[in-house]
């Protein structure tokens, strides 16, 4: 059955190859999705389902989705990928999840671009997150670009996370590659004893550039945070990448900033701690290099061109 | 068999000066052997490994294998002829598992001969199949999957590079036994342990003792653990200024 086959919303429209394998891409979709869904391209529904415990219903007042969890939900997912394959075209969307306490769920987003001309293809996602008492979520967002135009692909995504009492996230944010301009701003709320880990992999090549703005407010007793990004600079690409953490009670923090640079590209790194509170214990560390020989030399020893070492390595440090 | 014919190696010393880390080598490897090469710190030992493997190129000399001249080719293409080298020091690898690296070595084939490997090598499979091959591994832990991604390679000609190197005595007597019982298993097979190990040295068929960039002895552990004896002693002596005997140098 494919995708089009279905949509309790509105008309379906037909994929093609290409929207199937932007999907694949982003969001692991090979079919129909297990669970609730929300299918975007180039500014329009493509195709919906809510289910029994996870409501979708657009906006009315601007573009975009609430989502809204029922308290208690577990082990549910609900994937809302975004496509865009038409050149010239802005695509800007806020989609807002409300999570339900008690919950556990699994959020699949991401945006594939695909830029056929030789306009700006672009698509600015704003989501908010509000996951309340003791729920939980982990939340992917997978953003890649391809494409035989000329014009830029850019995304510009903001995520907004507001963590209540013992709720946690699994932040999982992933540029695969193909993204010619990105600004990145994820802002978070951490409340007592919540638990955050966002997770930041990110690729550039070519001329691209990338802006990362991680902040994170540790704002409840017992509230935690680590942020993890890991980056590669090809050729020219330029990427910057700041991570804040803000401790305003008794709570623990944590930021690691990796990259790997190459070729012709500049990366700056710059994680920043602010204690606002005498029992906030706060560390960060970060680390810009090149591959190391050894490490090549070792790939090679196994049979591996140079060139399958790289691919390797690199594979490996973004997974 | 493997022969290094009049092999030099060169290195630059950092002020652009190139000093000789390998001088004028001339061995040859049997295959069905097992060696071990011994001497003191930056007597050649792993430089020789490197030249063997391609790491390194000879400013002079050629390397053949079973006739072939090898001294041309690079490190990916002696690792598809059948040569393997297990680091000293291997790198670690952040985002790679333990069972990739062991994929890799195995050329994606059978799985089931991975696990078998880190239970050989006295890693669980349940416990690190799944971990990355990152710091958070041991020294000790990460030597034994560098001896488990060689034995997944199988090579035809492997050479050990101090595999007593920061493991405990209980993973020793292990890996002993896996390096001496896998060249026992396999007739075709080449065996270079570079060692400190008495017991290593004495499991090998012939010692190649080497210093100062050269090949000093080789013979039967018999022939040369004596002059290994002697060597140490002198050395004693001339770093405690040459007039010293052994009990003032520990006084």
């Amino acid at each position: 059955m494919k995708l089009s086959a279905i949509d309790n919303t509105r008309q379906s429209r037909q994929l093609n190859p290409v929207d199937e394998q932007l999907l694949e891409t982003i969001a692991d979709l090979h079919g129909i999705p297990q669970g609730a869904y929300n299918i975007r391209k180039n500014g329009d529904l493509l195709s919906r389902m809510s289910s029994a415990n996870i409501e979708i219903v657009s906006k009315q007042d601007k573009p975009g989705i609430d989502v809204i969890v029922k308290p208690g939900t577990k082990n549910e997912s609900v994937h809302i990928p975004v496509l865009v394959t038409a050149s010239g075209l802005h695509d800007l969307v806020y989609n807002t999840f409300d999570i339900g306490e008690g919950a556990d769920v699994l959020i699949v987003a991401g945006c594939g671009i695909h830029n056929p001309g030789a306009s700006v293809a672009r698509h600015d996602g704003i989501h908010e997150f509000i996951v309340r008492k003791g729920a939980h979520i982990r939340y992917v967002e997978k953003h890649y670009g391809q494409g035989e135009g000329t014009g830029d692909r850019i995304l510009n995504p903001r995520t907004i996370i507001t963590l209540e009492e013992g709720a946690s996230a699994e932040v999982e944010l992933v540029q695969i590659r193909g993204i010619d301009s990105t600004n990145r701003v994820t802002e978070a709320r951490v409340g007592a004893s919540g638990r955050l880990i966002i997770s930041e992999r990110l690729l550039t090549h070519g001329a691209q550039h990338a802006d990362s703005l991680i902040t994170v407010e540790l704002a409840g007793d017992n509230a935690s945070a680590e942020v993890l990004a890991r980056s590669v600079a090809q050729d020219r690409s330029k990427q910057v990448f700041r991570a804040s953490l803000v401790g305003k009670a008794r709570s623990r923090g944590h930021v690691a900033c990796d990259s790997i640079i190459m070729d012709s590209a500049e990366i700056s790194s710059l994680p920043e701690l602010h204690a606002l509170h005498a029992e906030a214990e706060l560390t960060h560390e970060a680390a810009i290099g090149k591959i190391a020989g050894e490490q090549l030399i070792k790939l090679m020893t196994m049979g591996l061109t140079e060139k399958e070492a790289i691919d390797t390595i690199l594979a490996g440090f973004l997974s | 068999m493997l022969k290094l014919e009049n092999v030099t190696v060169a290195a630059s010393n950092g002020d652009g000066e190139e000093l000789e880390i390998l001088n004028k080598i001339n061995l040859s490897f049997e295959t069905g052997k097992m060696y071990a090469i011994t001497g003191p710190n930056g007597g050649g030992k792993s430089s020789l490994a490197k030249v063997i493997m391609g790491i390194y190129q000879p400013a002079e000399g050629r390397l053949y294998l079973d006739g072939k001249d090898i001294t041309s080719t690079s490190i990916t293409e002696r690792a598809l002829m059948g040569i393997g080298y297990a680091f000293q020091n291997p790198p670690r690898f952040k985002g790679l598992k333990v069972k990739d690296l062991l994929s890799i070595a195995a050329s994606n084939r059978d799985h089931g001969n991975i696990e078998r490997l880190l239970r050989v090598v006295g890693l669980c499979p349940r416990d690190y199949i799944d971990r990355e091959a990152d710091a958070r591994l041991s020294g000790g832990e990460f030597k034994r999957l560098e001896i488990a991604m060689l034995l997944a390679r199988n090579p035809r000609f492997v050479i050990y590079d101090e595999p007593e190197a920061g493991v405990d005595l209980w993973t020793f007597e292990q890996l002993l036994g896996v390096i001496a019982g896998r060249h026992k298993a396999n007739a075709s097979s080449t065996t270079v342990v570079i060692t400190h190990n008495e017991r290593f040295l004495r499991a090998a068929d012939e010692i190649v003792l080497m210093a100062e960039g050269e090949v000093k002895e080789r013979g039967s552990a018999d022939a040369i653990w004596p002059m290994i004896e002697d060597d140490i002693a002198c050395r004693w002596r001339t770093t405690c200024g040459g007039e010293l005997d052994e009990a003032e140098c520990y006084r």
